[in-house]
């Protein structure tokens, strides 16, 4: 049941990150009321069938109505559990004085700070997350060339965010189920879905799992744990809840990891889904990019509040903010969060800082909306790159030499991807009709003889490279 | 409106039980246990069943818990524990949501929304996967335009969209719909008409306490989600036996309930129990006459002489699915009938008569001498 930790060293370690991370804690006004329990298995959820189930924090319960007020405590008893009472009028500010800090571990120049506290990163990992952070910024690049060059109809990249992207899956267990946005490709290839695989659902063809069905982009991998992305904004938050509380009842040590952007904490369905991971005590982790933009608007017409880790609170919810161009601390925080989120039963928010480097997808031109000079100075002297590459290369773990050969090596990967991908045929018609059921039923089978007929009688209509 | 439901509850007939010939019989045999429920009692036991069944099944949605609004989910947490059996938040985006998660690891979700009038926050989820498909030639590329919402965006697209690597089938909602009488805007609307628009779910809609029991455990084990309507009206008053085994009755078969020659009548739901008593009516000749007056049922086109001569011989169908719905049935008893009426509590415009009335009219068309329809309800 308990997470337990490899070695000691590593454990003194974290307990000393949980204390001092920066995850806000319950604060002393509530420790102060609730109730001194024990820990372990409390009774609030658990079955009468003799399934284990596990609980975690006990919510305060209503005390017995009728039992006498010590009036020098100053506390009242309302539905909810007992709350003290002031007889000044004081209204909660709508801000803080300063903002929630950002923790980070590297800085700007990838020299680690010196009070630094991190979950180290071996040699190995080390390498495998700034390879990778290399490959996605490679495979956007090229993806984007082909989209203008008119051979993609669509992408969109996710310049800025590589940290965000590979440390947080490298942070993560194969087990974790993902349930991303639409900016997190990088999760994908960290679990090692390949540039082919990539390149097959950008152009549609008979390889790709999606049946060509979907824009660019919208990659899924059940293999790999990574359900579909749908272009919806922040639909698939309060899903990651349910895949988080199944994973929970099932036992597993897992948790579920969802993705999504500034914007997306506006919708309806953030409020729903951080409510209901913190009543269900659902073990998931939402991690928001915070990168400036959702298109051309910026945060300061997004909300009001200070960024997004402060909402957490508001739910209950364990928060923590994070440089997300700093690949040492994205993987630390979510290293963190994850056993807590699973040890604890609990949702953790995650809020990334960073910045779209890249427009919204090829159908945009941010330059309509911001100034140039900004892109460049957040690509040029805050790139998670090149920080990260500074810390792997201090330790000795990488090179000009290496860092050259990787490039060519992708890049020729590559441009053969995509020589394979937009050679392959396109899937068969009748995919226009599965899957829409479990099995196609009446109306459909009869929508796609109609479908037959039509190209029947008006080939030269009919895209040449749809077999039938 | 409330005036003409209270005069068919004085005498509430379970459509197709007593009355008429019942052609059709889908549920068991006569030597298995029954027992007299009504509408909420019965879906109550096929939830108790559905969870026996399926360890890894749920029910929740807003007040479960203690039974819910409409005591449906009676006895639930009690023998299956809160884990299984819970009250979730208010709000509906996030029970559906939710329960999509869960329905996509393989679970089984079977979700209540309070009111059908509440849907609407959750009708994107439903719509999880799948946006209009629009084949441009031109183009030579198949062009996917995307709506927002979880039924019709995360639900119906699901396993369309990730090219079968993943579904939510196991996902069952269910909410109460329909008039009855003091509901007002909010607690009487008929929305079926919206998901019907939806590929990728299923819509289902019982008539009574027996048909919702086989039903209801049909629409959980279907392997796709389903929106499953209950008309509330009938939940405490429709009393039938209902066979106390685990039994499922088929979805997208429609059935014919009363079998007639003069014209076929099509409906779903608690509108059933109306027509089933139109159909009584317009047999006997002279209530039928006096009634044509005041009555918003109409038939029309019958000859006086026809009406002189005998009453008007009724085929009543329910049509039970109505996504995806069996046009089969309705267009053999229109070929035979020559006349087709349908009619629904939900308004007219753009309501579900008109995809049935465009399909029956494609296919009969020589066959067909009218076609009306009638809704409880005008825009």
């Amino acid at each position: 049941m308990a997470q337990h930790l490899k070695s000691s060293s590593k454990s003194i370690l974290l307990n000393i990150l949980r204390h001092n991370i920066g995850f806000s804690s319950p604060s002393h006004a509530s420790r102060h009321l609730r109730h001194n329990l024990p820990h372990g298995p409390l009774s609030t959820r658990l079955a009468p069938n003799l399934i284990t189930r596990y609980c975690n924090t006990m919510v305060d319960t209503l005390s017995s109505i009728g039992s006498h007020e010590d009036t020098n405590s100053q506390v009242m008893d309302f539905p909810g559990g007992k709350v003290a009472f002031t007889p000044e009028i004081h209204f909660i500010s709508e801000s803080n004085e300063e903002r929630v800090p950002c923790y980070r571990v590297l800085d700007d120049n990838g020299q680690q700070l010196t009070n630094s506290q991190f979950v180290p990163v071996s040699k190995e990992i080390a390498v495998k997350m700034y390879s990778d952070m290399v490959t996605l910024q490679m495979m956007d690049n090229i993806f984007y060339e082909a989209q203008r060059q008119g051979r993609l109809s669509f992408y969109a990249t996710a310049f800025g965010e590589e940290a965000i992207n590979i440390a947080s899956a490298a942070a993560l267990s194969p087990d974790d189920v993902i349930f991303p946005q639409y900016r997190e490709p990088g999760v994908l290839l960290w679990r090692g879905f390949t540039l082919q695989e990539f390149a097959n659902q950008c152009f549609g063809n008979k390889s790709d799992y999606g049946k060509g069905r979907q824009m660019p982009v919208h990659y899924g991998s059940n293999k790999l744990n990574y359900f579909t992305v749908s272009a919806t904004i922040a639909t698939q938050l309060p899903n990651a809840v349910g895949a988080a509380y199944s994973l929970k009842m099932d036992g597993k040590d897992a948790c579920a990891v969802t993705f999504f952007g500034d914007g997306g904490s506006s919708e309806g369905d953030f409020h729903a889904a951080l409510n209901f991971a913190a009543v269900m005590e659902a073990p998931v982790l939402f991690i928001c990019r915070n990168n400036g933009w959702a298109i051309s608007t910026p945060t300061s017409d997004q909300f009001r509040s200070d960024g997004v880790v402060v909402k957490g609170r508001a739910y209950g919810i364990r928060s923590i903010r994070v440089d997300g161009n700093d690949a040492l601390a994205m993987y630390s925080a979510v290293h963190e969060a994850r056993e807590m989120a699973i040890r604890e039963r609990r949702p953790i928010l995650i809020e990334a800082l960073t910045y779209r480097v890249g427009h919204h997808s090829t159908s945009d031109d941010s330059t309509r909306y911001r100034s140039a000079d900004e892109i460049e100075w957040w690509n040029k002297a805050r790139n998670p790159l090149s920080r990260f590459r500074t810390w792997v290369e201090s330790n000795g773990w990488w090179s000009d030499e290496t860092e050259s050969d990787l490039r060519s090596r992708i890049k020729k990967e590559m441009l053969e991807a995509i020589r394979v991908a937009e050679k392959t045929e396109k899937p068969n018609l009748n995919h226009m009709f599965s899957d829409v059921y479990d099995v196609p039923p009446l109306n459909l089978r009869e929508q796609e003889l109609l479908v037959r007929q039509a190209i029947k009688s008006h080939p030269l209509d009919y895209p040449s490279d749809v077999p039938l | 409106m409330a005036s003409l439901l209270g005069r068919f509850c004085r005498k509430l007939v379970v459509p197709g039980s007593a009355h008429g010939s019942r052609m059709v019989s889908t549920t068991a045999c006569d030597s298995e246990a029954v027992k007299s429920l009504n509408l909420h009692s019965a879906i109550n036991q096929a939830l108790h069943i559905a969870l026996e069944t399926d360890p890894r099944s749920y029910v929740f949605g807003e007040d479960v818990g203690f039974g819910g609004v409409f005591r449906c989910t009676t006895g639930l947490a009690e023998r299956f524990g809160k884990n299984r059996v819970f009250n979730t938040p208010l709000c509906e985006q996030g029970i559906v949501g939710f329960g999509i998660g869960l329905a996509a690891m393989g679970n089984r979700a079977v979700v209540e929304i309070q009111f059908a009038d509440y849907i609407y926050p959750a009708f994107d989820q439903v719509k999880r996967v799948f946006p209009t498909l629009e084949f441009d030639f031109s183009t030579a590329e198949f062009l996917i335009r995307g709506f927002n919402s979880q039924i019709v965006n995360e639900a119906a697209k699901f396993r369309y969209r990730s090219g079968n690597q993943f579904n939510c089938g196991g996902l069952t909602i269910r909410a109460p719909y329909g008039a009855v009488g003091h509901g007002g805007h909010y607690h009487s609307q008929s929305p079926e008409a919206f998901f019907c628009h939806v590929p990728g779910i299923k819509v289902v809609i019982p008539r009574s306490p027996r048909e919702a029991k086989g039903l209801l455990l049909s629409s959980i084990r279907d392997p796709n989600p389903v929106v499953f309507f209950e008309p509330k009206w009938l939940y405490r008053p429709a009393v039938e036996e209902v066979p106390e085994h685990d039994y499922m009755i088929p979805l997208s078969q429609a059935e014919v309930i009363r079998e007639g020659n003069d014209i076929t009548l099509v409906g779903w739901g608690a509108q059933l129990t109306v027509m089933e008593q139109a159909c009584l009516d317009a047999e006997k000749v002279l209530d039928f006459i006096f009634q044509l007056k005041d009555n918003w049922f109409k038939v029309s086109n019958m000859g006086l002489e026809l009406i002189m001569q005998e009453g008007i011989s009724c085929e009543l169908i329910d049509l039970k699915t109505l996504l995806p719905w069996d046009k089969e049935t309705v267009e053999a008893s229109v070929k035979k009938t020559g006349r087709l009426l349908i009619s629904h509590e939900a308004p007219v415009t753009g309501g579900f008569g008109a995809e049935i009335s465009a399909t029956i009219l494609e296919r009969c068309f020589l066959k067909v001498k009218s076609l009306r329809f009638n809704s409880s309800r005008r825009d």
